[in-house]
């Protein structure tokens, strides 16, 4: 299997200093779940955002190294961001319906980039409300407000918003952060769905999660990663200390 | 010791709650005041006179209609320059602009509130009115139209606070929201940001028109105060004269307890009006916003 996005020596410090990614490098797999996790603060959260470069819009000190995605560098200042984001579609932690309907928020990325045929539109719909596995529940009120679903629906809905655009790469932060048990069930095996089609890149907000979803796994500490594996040899036998002392619980 | 402490308590406890009451008791008075000037205008005018297009008071013609249409086309042209203007500035400053540049512009533009009117006016009578004279070939340049200009310019600051305040308070989660998807800076402002602050930028239009519909040394000092019905869109270039500047230039010359002096109060009580509706629609329409925002939350 290729390497979907390759990222090479990438350093970052955002001004006040808080967070940073320190000499990163890997390669991450197409059609599979890559998952990022570690304790707050590791870097995770900093490194999706680059990949999708919304970290354009935060105050940021320092960046170097490169990320590569298809062979392209997308760290260039002369890569369209809008295009990009495109390819590249982030869930975040808490879900953020628009105040609209759900077929609107569904469709709302593609009547951004200029999509007008009520057909298109339509089969969109469809098609990324039943990947992210929420169509049986939503089919018959699809102009009900997006606001009016539960967190777990919402999440699924923003999902959903995302798959519309159909990206190459999904980058999900936290997405089940504030739902119950049955809806992360549910988000989790619609992840497993999409990396037939999609690569997908995870941050847990559990180690228990990175272990249920994990093809890959990465462990990142204040801002270096540490340990990058298969995920199965990850969870069962770390190679580092510090992977090992964090999965079992002894910090963070 | 603990004896004087709880009395101390107790005068300074009545002391707030003395001034509460009072503000509350003034505006009652205020509002008594005006009714009991005011309403005689009923019984000493015709309903049909008062309702008519002369006023001419020492002629006994006592018709406001001329007035209310004076202010209301100065409002309504300086609300359409104020608007746009006062949005689009609050959007710069909060959306746009680099951080050092809005910490210069918020405090310029406040200041810029605080600008007292009879200088406007000042300005607007050496400056803008002999301008438009020329620029546009008028008989003279102190119309309804140089009312609105300096109007606008009066409102603007209280819109762009009020509206930058609003767009400052959307969460940053509904852009990076729509930066995820691909929108661009423009598409995020225009089609999240600014609908998520629909409440907050209306209610800075209305205290923006509250403002301008109750100003009055800059009109007086600008529209040439003739009262002229002005109901065509020429009379924006035409001389008006606003309900304010006939109180404040009335005022002074009128007999007390006359006619004159009763319609005097009775446009008061007009204005009056006039901006509590305004204030009352404002206000629902954030009382509205707040409760969809508190189902939203909860």
């Amino acid at each position: 299997m290729v390497d979907k996005i390759v990222i090479e020596n990438l350093s970052l410090q955002y001004s006040d200093g808080t967070e940073s990614l320190r000499n990163v490098s890997m390669g991450i797999r197409q059609n599979a779940v890559t998952v990022l996790f570690g304790p707050a603060g590791g870097g995770k959260s900093t490194l999706l955002r680059c990949l999708n470069r919304l970290n354009d819009l935060t105050e940021v000190k320092a960046s170097s190294g490169q990320i590569l995605i298809d062979g392209e560098n997308i760290l260039d200042p002369k890569v369209d961001v809008v295009a990009l984001r495109r390819k590249v579609g982030m869930v975040f932690a808490r879900p953020v319906p628009l105040p609209m309907s759900i077929r609107e928020n569904v469709i709302y990325g593609l009547e951004l980039a200029g999509e007008k045929r009520k057909s298109k539109l339509d089969e969109a719909v469809e098609r990324s409300l039943k990947l992210a596995a929420i169509w049986d529940e939503v089919k018959d009120r699809l102009d009900d407000p997006a606001v009016a679903l539960s967190g777990g629906q919402q999440q699924r809905v923003c999902l959903a918003r995302v798959l519309a655009l159909q990206p190459e790469i999904i980058l999900l932060d936290e997405p089940t952060s504030g739902l119950d048990p049955i809806s992360t069930g549910k988000v989790e095996a619609a992840l497993l769905e999409l990396k037939k089609e999609y690569t997908v890149i995870l941050v847990p907000h559990s180690v228990q999660q990175a272990a249920r979803t994990a093809d890959y796994a990465a462990f990142f500490l204040t801002g270096e990663l540490i340990e990058y594996d298969d995920g199965r040899k990850m969870f069962t036998a770390p190679k580092q200390r510090k992977t090992e002392d964090y999965i079992m619980g002894r910090f963070g | 010791m603990e004896k004087s402490l709880s009395f101390r308590e107790f005068i300074i406890t009545r002391l707030i709650q003395t001034s509460g009451y009072s503000a509350v008791l003034f505006v009652l008075l205020i509002f008594f005041f005006l009714l009991r000037e005011g309403l005689p205008t009923i019984s000493e005018v015709d309903t049909s006179s008062l309702m008519g297009v002369r006023w001419y008071p020492i002629e006994s013609y006592f018709g406001i209609l001329p007035l209310i249409t004076g202010s209301l086309i100065v409002t309504l042209g300086a609300a359409l320059i104020a608007v746009p203007f006062g949005i689009g500035t609050a959007v710069y400053i909060s959306e746009i602009a680099p951080r050092w540049m809005r910490e210069i512009l918020k405090p310029l533009v406040e200041l810029l509130g605080g600008l007292p009117s009879v200088v406007l006016g000042f300005l607007g009578i050496l400056v803008v009115s002999p301008y438009l004279r020329v620029f546009l070939d008028l008989p003279t340049g102190l119309t309804a139209f140089t009312g609105s200009l300096l109007l606008g310019g009066i409102a603007v600051p209280t819109v762009v606070s009020v509206a930058e305040d609003a767009l400052d308070a959307v969460p940053r989660a509904y852009r990076e929201g729509a930066w995820a998807l691909g929108a661009t800076n423009w598409q995020t402002i225009w089609r999240v940001t600014l609908p998520a602050a629909k409440s907050g930028v209306l209610t800075a239009i209305m205290l923006g028109v509250g403002r301008a519909i109750g100003e009055t040394m800059t009109v007086m000092m600008v529209t040439g105060n003739a009262p002229v019905l002005a109901i065509k869109l020429g009379s924006l270039f035409s001389p008006v004269r606003t309900m304010t500047a006939t109180i404040a230039a009335e005022m002074g010359e009128v007999a007390n307890g006359s006619t004159h002096y009763h319609v005097l109060f009775f446009i008061g009580m007009v204005l009056f009006l006039i901006s509590l509706i305004v204030n009352v629609i404002a206000s629902t329409v954030v009382f509205r916003a707040k409760k969809r925002a508190e189902r939203i939350l909860s």
